[in-house]
């Protein structure tokens, strides 16, 4: 219930939301967790495997329990923390991991099971039959245990990423951070202050502290405006740093809309950012511990520091009967609060001997430790054992306290090991984990506000020196500097289930139990018990595992060790990490000029890298895509075509070298080709394999355009930028893209020349543009560029403009060739022909053939020395039995050819051991009225003439086929010349 | 004389139809920079292309991450030994000491204008493009988003960013994206 005058909430604006239905009020400033507390609601989820009901535990977003599922439909959002979802009005909250409802959950039988279910349990259980771990055990048991679930759907919610730089990050703002912001602010350093709460301030908030006499909180927010009022200084609230990375860089998620009930159009729910930090100090404070007694999970039972937090910071007392039990002075700041409020307070419990407690208004029990409680839905009362013997306290809650962690994980992201200190009973960082980064305050073991204050003055002190500036003098304000005094008290022994991990349900007898089937190392006993491995890593319990487990192996705790802590530190939702991403933003789409005059005639696009070609033209009264291809492949062989080729590779080389440095790169000679002439190059990888082929023409003396295929123009510019770079440096030779310059366009068939001299400013002939020839050219007063070449085995060219004119271009085009009985083609057509022709694509070059393979051997000049020629020539590279190509065509009844079948002879099972080699293209060719297709087939040409058997065991397809030479149309190449 | 049909082109702009557009603060708007030239000095001749590129247009240049010149003629570092001449038809003498190779088509050029332009860019580019950092005449090849490009800052609160020609959609697209993002903020 709510106390009177507390919390830094606004009492004047009420908010309405709902959990489970029913619909609740709160305050502006509250988390659904310190309404639904100040409501009475302290049931608020069920555990992971055992179903039991579960409150609240923390005030932060270390929070195990309460995980709640947040909004309805696509967006649903699981597993968010019920401690840091602010309430708006029309937040609809449902709890997870219950069925039918929160209160009589069905699968709580699980917990009446517990003595079978302990660590191991699905290890030691569900070995056999073999086959029914994966059909069976394993969904039953998902279906079980589990969190909350995404909604399956498509979730429109928009995330967003975004990068920031500073030289200083500082990482949380409470009394350290805001002291180290205060100092490097002053002395104008580029600050970046980054905390996850809603307001800045940390614990100073969440106390009673008095810092130059006035409130801790009232403190914390002058720094807040005054470093508001600096520009050199960015505030970011609601923001987690997640992960310390290489060089600086940090992780961090951004929480921009859920807080919000209305969202601004294209607001993102989440931002991931990543900062780039020159320094960084950590002030990430400290995260209180749990103490594991038997039934230490009811809903009631709380960390102490979190009943400060619901009492100071949201006006909110979690109980009405309030004990208090821990192991340190701290502790007592809770019941002293309490009492102060008007709150009962039934007891404080430590289990210290000498526990000197100063507040006065409640019985004091030192000595004594609470060893069990009682309430099903929530506490009712707790069994307080000390020298006496037992007795029973009424209590509704149980503010806990084992003391204090700090919180080192972001130290650790780099395979940096916390230091144990013994004084504090704690994990602190060991200085240089992370490059750049130093820890102050709470974090780093300092437990006063005066310590942090001083720790966070210090640290920014340093940094602002080390990045050659000055301070001004900043004064200490007065702050509590009492003494942290603990004595380490982990697991109080006894019987029944004492809980460690709240949300994976790892109890301490779980860790004994790894530690006598001889998991002793930590990392071990983590796997096998799962301690540590929710969504919340463990953050309040992974100490005290370790702790247990240490006791149970009769070793220290810094002998133990710790478990790796890795990022992010809190959830982070792929949706964040990979915003941007969805739909459109996927990747980018890449365009011909004439794309949208592919698409206004009804091509659909095929991907081709990031580029989309049209696959064919339809018209009207075609019914499938074979007819538009027979009858595009018709135009090519009979009249003209045209087809956007603008997505090829365009390497613009020039420089005294360039000869030389084509010669290098090709496997054949450049050097020697005339300007104004177009040469087929062959290009091998280092290790002697094809790595890509195309044409370059020679421009000039010293100018060369080279033609990539379309799938590897960033690797081939890549390799050239790497030959020149590395291995030919002395080469005076430079080269550019001009891929994007060009819109390029071939124009194949009987009939090209034809339709060109309709277009070209200065007519073309035999004598002056013969095949391969190459030059200057215009169209309607814009200069362009003509090739004499052929991917079709035709009469062809290709002609390029600058791509402003490319739309324009292929109208143009198109509509001449339509004039002359032709007409655009697509891709389907392209490969067609170009498997008539017995031409390559990255289907035949796909990365594990050779020179030889591919019956190009006579490529590879052997007046010069090129990439890859001597890794070519190695024995087993020009093994005449080497899989080699060559042409197909059925010669059975079946008549279907199948890319990626493999080839057998026939009479031998078509199995692994008797595989002769594989089919790599395949296509109806209108031009000879049947299936035609490419292969590589042992020993290949040796073969020719051969029936031999094709099966495609995936499409179950058999195909008796006739080995013979590759190129199926115009072997002699009369009609290309023509 | 019949039937014999003109021959006629029309030029078409990259971000033709997508530009220009207004998010709350942030213009974006596609620019015609003139003729774009990649000048890449030849082996040891960048002092002599340096010199010609002075004499010829009026600018040095740029050293890497730097642009030179101004409005109208423009120097832009685009990369390893290379920069972008964007303004001037490239004069014939640069020839002698540079690889010259016509970029004019290849690039959507696009400027982002508007007092949270910077904010929009560090949702897409991974450097620091605040102006204490990044400032009038500095010039990065970075990525935006997941595209290569050049981002040149021209103003306080102004840049110039050229991406491939091909992905003028993308980046419409992305910039978009970041420009709502900034905008819902306020």
């Amino acid at each position: 219930m709510r106390v009177d005058d507390k919390g830094l909430i606004d009492r004047s604006r009420p908010v309405r939301f709902q959990f489970d239905t029913i619909g609740y009020s709160g305050f502006e400033g509250d988390t659904v967790a310190s309404a639904l507390l100040a409501n009475g609601q302290r049931l608020m989820g069920r555990s992971f495997k055992y179903h039991r009901p579960r409150g609240v535990l923390t005030a932060g977003s270390e929070e195990p329990n309460a995980l709640v599922t947040v909004g309805r439909g696509a967006a649903q959002e699981p597993n968010v923390r019920a401690t840091v979802q602010e309430i708006h009005s029309g937040l609809d909250v449902r709890s997870q991991n219950a069925w039918p409802s929160l209160k009589t959950d069905v699968m709580s039988l699980n917990d009446l099971a517990w003595p079978f279910l302990g660590a191991g349990f699905y290890y030691k259980t569900f070995m056999w039959p073999k086959a029914f771990w994966e059909k069976l055990y394993e969904p039953v048991i998902r279906r079980a245990a589990g969190l909350g679930a995404l909604s399956g759907r498509h979730n429109r919610d928009k995330y967003e990423r975004a990068y920031a730089f500073c030289d200083l990050l500082i990482i949380g703002a409470g009394p350290a951070g805001l002291m180290a912001a205060l100092v490097a602010g002053r002395a104008g350093v580029d600050v970046l202050v980054v905390d996850e709460d809603r307001v800045m301030g940390g614990r100073l908030n969440a106390e009673t502290y008095v810092i130059d006499a006035e409130p801790g909180s009232a403190w914390a927010a002058a720094v807040v405006a005054e470093l508001q009022g600096m520009a050199n200084v960015r505030l970011m609230t609601r923001t987690t740093v997640t992960g310390a990375y290489d060089q600086g860089t940090y992780a961090a998620l951004e929480r921009v809309s859920s807080h919000l009930p209305e969202r601004a159009d294209g607001a993102p729910l989440e931002t991931f950012w990543r900062i780039v930090a020159r320094r960084a100090i950590l002030a990430s404070g400290a995260l209180e511990r749990p103490v594991a007694f038997a039934d230490n999970d009811r809903p009631g039972i709380m960390m102490a520091g979190a009943v400060r937090a619901y009492l100071n910071r949201w006006g909110v007392a979690p109980g009405q009967r309030v004990a208090v039990f821990g192991n340190n002075d701290d502790a007592h700041r809770t019941a002293t609060d309490l009492v102060e409020a008007g709150v009962e307070v039934a007891g404080l419990i430590d289990s210290r001997p000498g526990a000197q407690v100063t507040g006065t208004g409640f019985p004091v029990y030192t000595s004594s430790v609470v060893a069990g409680s009682t309430g099903r839905h929530g506490l009712t009362g707790i069994a307080v054992q000390g020298p006496n013997g037992h007795h029973r306290v009424e209590a509704d809650c149980l503010a806990m306290s084992g003391g204090w962690n700090p919180t080192v994980h972001l130290t650790c992201h780099m395979n940096g090991r916390p230091t144990w200190r013994e004084d504090i009973a704690g994990f602190v960082p060991t200085p240089g984990s992370v490059p750049g980064l130093v820890a102050a305050g709470a974090c780093n073991g300092d437990f006063s506000t005066a310590a942090c204050l001083a720790a966070g003055s210090a640290a920014a002190k340093a940094v602002v020196k080390d990045l050659g500036g000055k301070t001004t003098r900043v004064s200490l304000p007065d702050a509590e500097d009492k003494a942290y005094q603990i004595a380490p008290l982990w697991a109080v022994p006894g019987k029944g289930r004492a809980w460690l991990d709240f949300q994976n349900d790892v109890t301490v007898k779980d860790v004994k139990q790894a530690a006598t089937e001889n998991f002793r190392s930590v990392e071990h006993m983590k796997r096998y018990t799962t301690q540590g491995m929710a969504t919340d890593q463990g953050k309040n319990s992974n100490v005290a595992a370790l702790a247990v487990l240490a006791d149970a192996t009769g070793r220290a705790i810094p002998e133990t060790g710790t478990t790796t802590f890795r990022p992010p530190y809190t959830p982070v939702s792929i949706a964040a990490m990979g915003a941007g991403a969805q739909g459109a933003g996927f990747a980018p789409q890449r365009y011909t000029t004439s794309h949208a005059v592919s698409v206004e005639m009804g091509a659909p696009m095929i991907e081709a890298g990031l580029w989309y070609r049209p696959g064919y033209f339809p018209r009207k009264g075609e019914t499938t895509w074979r007819q538009a291809c027979d009858r595009e492949v018709e135009y090519v062989r009979e009249a003209v075509g045209v087809c956007d080729v603008s997505t090829l590779g365009k390497i613009d080389i020039q420089g005294p070298d360039a000869a030389a440095f084509l010669d290098f790169v090709y496997t054949n000679t450049f050097s020697t080709l005339k300007v104004g002439r177009v040469r087929y190059g062959l290009m091998l990888r280092e290790d002697g394999h094809v790595m890509d082929d195309g044409t370059t023409a020679r421009l000039g003396e010293q100018h060369f355009v080279m033609t990539t295929t379309t799938a590897a123009a960033g690797n081939v510019m890549r390799h050239l930028e790497f030959v020149h770079q590395v291995l030919r440096p002395e080469f005076d030779v430079r080269f550019t893209s001009v891929t994007e310059q060009w819109a390029q366009f071939a124009v194949a068939g009987p009939r090209s020349r034809e339709l060109l001299n309709d277009i070209l400013d200065a007519p073309i002939d035999k004598d002056s543009w013969p095949f391969m020839a190459c030059g200057e050219t215009s169209v309607a007063g814009i200069a362009g560029r003509l090739f004499r070449i052929s991917f079709s085995g035709e009469h062809a060219y290709e002609v390029a403009l600058p791509s402003r004119y490319g739309e324009s271009l292929f109208r143009l085009l198109v509509k001449r060739a339509e004039s002359l009985s032709g007409g655009a083609y697509g891709m389907e057509a392209l490969n067609v022909l170009r498997i008539e022709k017995g031409h390559i694509t990255h289907a035949e070059i796909h990365g594990r053939t050779t020179a030889f393979d591919i019956g190009f051997a006579r490529m590879i000049s052997t007046k010069k020395d090129c990439i890859g020629k001597t890794m070519a020539a190695r024995e087993g590279m020009v093994d005449p039995m080497r899989e080699r190509l060559v042409g197909l065509k059925p010669v059975g009844p079946v008549k279907q050819l199948t890319a990626g079948a493999h080839v057998f002879e026939r009479g031998a099972a078509a199995i692994r051991e008797n595989d002769r080699g594989y089919v790599t293209s395949v296509a109806f060719s209108p031009t000879l009225g049947h299936s035609i297709g490419l292969a590589f087939v042992r020993g290949g040409p040796e073969r020719l003439g051969d029936v031999m058997r094709v099966v495609d065991h995936l499409r179950d397809i058999e195909t008796d086929v006739e080995i013979c030479a590759p190129v199926f149309v115009d072997p002699d190449g009369g009609r290309t010349r023509g | 004389m019949e039937d014999v049909p003109v021959v006629e082109l029309v030029a078409k702009s990259p971000c033709a139809g997508l530009l220009p557009m207004t998010v709350g603060e942030v213009t974006l708007s596609e620019v015609d920079l003139g003729v774009l030239t990649s000048v890449a000095p030849f082996k040891g001749q960048r002092k002599a292309a340096s010199e010609a590129l002075k004499e010829a247009h009026g600018m040095a240049l740029p050293a890497p991450n730097r642009a030179t010149g101004r409005e109208q003629a423009r120097a832009i570092w685009f990369g390893r030994d290379m920069a972008l001449l964007a303004g001037p038809l490239p004069d014939t003498s640069l020839t002698r000491t540079a690889a010259l190779t016509d970029q004019s088509d290849a690039w959507a050029c696009v400027t982002l204008a508007g007092r949270p332009a910077e904010d929009v860019l560090a949702r897409l580019v991974p450097v620091d493009m605040r102006a204490a950092h990044f400032k009038r005449g500095h010039t990065v090849r970075t990525q935006i988003m997941h595209m290569n490009g050049s981002i040149t800052r021209i103003g306080a609160e102004s840049f110039l960013i050229l991406a491939f020609r091909a992905m003028a959609a993308t980046l419409v697209h992305d910039l978009k994206q970041a420009m709502e993002g900034v905008a819902a903020r306020g």
